[in-house]
């Protein structure tokens, strides 16, 4: 009851009623009219990256994008299992973006399964998150597969201690291209605390990880990176189904390296190039990623959306839902052994708006 | 044949004066000129790395290095603008939308330093003007 009150003035106070029969939620009748019995389906919303100006004003841009993305999920009938938020929901990691951010996602009646990101840690190092939001990592089992939630961005403790104050730390983490910048890490504790969560799982339980930052090396110079990723995948290598999801990238990504299939979330708030428009340095951007349509600027929200993920006898499937382009599916291909694109991955046939310089 | 000889003869002459000289410069001038250059790319990049606009929202967040501005494509038809658009105009559209900013005049400091930086960025790719 009160959740669908809380629905329904939500609903008022977006003036977007309009809305509630939109085409990706028909999609998702579809996908669930199929009652495929060890299949569930998790709804994911990532980088927010909710921005305060002043007072009480926050950038309208982003808001907009987070606000489309939580009023969408809520209209998923039936509801997914959970909602996985992806990290970097603050910009700059201050309480008033925390908590501005925290509010539009309440309107969620769906348990949420919190990933950190760089943006909402380098202020305070953690300390509001853990307070408000939950544990930095954990892990949970859900319907026969096993989920490990990291912290992926921390780093060298001798460059957290350089600055002179948190902001100035936190506006170094932030800038994406900053040339003394820090590569993200999971860190010697926490793959000691993996290992040991892992010990009493079998090689045939479904694994899947859930991190902020790649935990595999695509380009250094904008953190699309995870310094000691080896060491993780290292420990995941005993699993037959490993699949890690990932923000922070803002775009379509996916990849496949030995028995690990690493797939990428979208932004509510922008898209980023992908790190071959950077001409001035090379890359390993994944060969077998289609990418998303370059965004068109005078659409400010295209490029964004969020997805949903089916894990179907413990192998993903990421419904994107983009905003001002036609959903995109990606899935695992147990033949191939590699995760493929539904509609483009044939060269043949993909589209002009999908090739980046 | 008798004009080809006048040419020679007169091209000579001048060649003869020394006027030839007169835009010739030196390793040291071209150093001067670089570091010119490059305080203007130097001011870009940190304009670029700024809120311009009114809401705390800069160009490197959606631009890291720049990328995606594709500066050697322009000027190119631009749909929405329903013309041929110029580089300038299109960092301008940025600075009014994602920024809530008012546009630079086109010859501002500002942004000559903005396409000197966006520019430097892209060196070395070769030039594709009204690519899309
Ligand atoms: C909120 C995100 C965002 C911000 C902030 C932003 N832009 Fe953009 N801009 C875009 C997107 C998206 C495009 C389209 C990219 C493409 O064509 O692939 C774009 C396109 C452009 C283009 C044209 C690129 C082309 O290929 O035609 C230029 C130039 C540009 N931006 C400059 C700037 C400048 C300068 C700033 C800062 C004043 C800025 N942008 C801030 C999102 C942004
Ligand atoms: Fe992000
Ligand atoms: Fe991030």
């Amino acid at each position: 009851m009160r959740h669908n009150l809380s629905r329904r003035k939500f609903l008022k106070s977006l003036g977007m009623a309009a809305l509630a029969s939109t085409a990706p939620l028909k999609l998702v009748e579809v996908v669930y009219g199929q009652k495929i019995a060890d299949k569930f389906t998790f709804a994911v919303i990532s980088d927010a990256h909710i921005t305060h100006i002043k007072g009480t004003r926050f950038v309208r841009n982003f808001d907009e994008g987070l606000k489309k993305a939580v009023f969408e999920v809520s209209f998923i009938d039936p509801q997914p299992d959970f909602v996985v938020f992806g990290g970097d929901l603050a910009q700059l990691g201050k309480k008033e973006e925390l908590e501005h951010g925290l509010e539009i996602m309440s309107e969620l009646s769906l348990p949420v399964k919190w990933v950190i990101g760089e943006h909402d840690f380098y202020l305070d190092m953690g300390e509001y998150w853990q307070e408000h939001v939950g544990p930095l990592y954990y892990s949970f089992d859900h319907k026969g597969v096993h989920f490990v939630v990291l912290n992926s961005i921390l780093t060298y403790e001798s460059w957290i201690q350089k600055f002179k104050d948190p902001m100035e730390r936190m506006l170094n983490m932030a800038r994406l291209d900053n040339p003394h910048g820090s590569p993200f890490m999971v860190g010697k504790e926490q793959i000691a605390w993996l290992k040991k969560d892992l010990e009493k799982y079998s090689p045939e339980t479904p694994i899947v990880v859930l991190s902020h930052s790649p935990l595999y090396k695509i380009f250094k110079p904008w953190n699309f990176w995870t310094e000691d990723a080896e060491e993780v995948q290292a420990v995941l290598k005993r699993f037959k189904k490993v699949t890690v999801l990932h923000g922070h990238v803002h775009q379509i990504l996916y990849h496949q390296i030995g028995n690990i299939t690493f797939m990428a979330f979208m932004s509510t708030a922008w898209p980023w190039p992908y790190p071959v428009s950077y001409s001035q340095l090379p890359n390993a951007v994944p060969r077998i990623t289609v990418f998303m349509n370059r965004a068109d600027p005078f659409k400010e929200r295209d490029g964004t959306g969020w997805s949903y993920l089916d894990i179907q006898d413990g192998y993903p499937t990421q419904y994107y839902q983009l905003w001002e382009n036609a959903p995109r599916t990606v899935y695992y291909d147990p033949q191939l052994g590699y995760p493929v694109d539904r509609d483009y991955q044939d060269p043949a046939r993909r589209i002009p708006p999908q090739e980046h310089y | 044949m008798v004009r080809r000889i006048f040419m020679l003869a007169v091209m000579g002459f001048f060649l003869g004066t020394g006027l030839a000289q007169a835009d010739e410069f030196t390793r040291k001038d071209l150093e001067k000129w670089q570091k010119a250059f490059m305080a203007v790319v130097k001011e870009g990049e940190r304009l670029f790395h700024s809120p311009l606009g009114s809401n705390k929202v800069s160009c490197d967040m959606c631009h890291p290095n720049a990328a995606n501005t594709h500066p050697e494509t322009y000027p190119k038809f631009q749909k929405q603008l329903g013309r041929v658009a110029t580089l300038r105009d299109m960092i301008n559209w940025c600075i009014q939308n994602p920024l809530e900013g008012k546009p630079l005049p086109l010859d501002d400091p500002r942004m000559i330093a903005l396409e000197a930086y966006i520019t430097w960025e892209r060196r070395g790719v070769p030039l594709a003007p009204g690519k899309h």
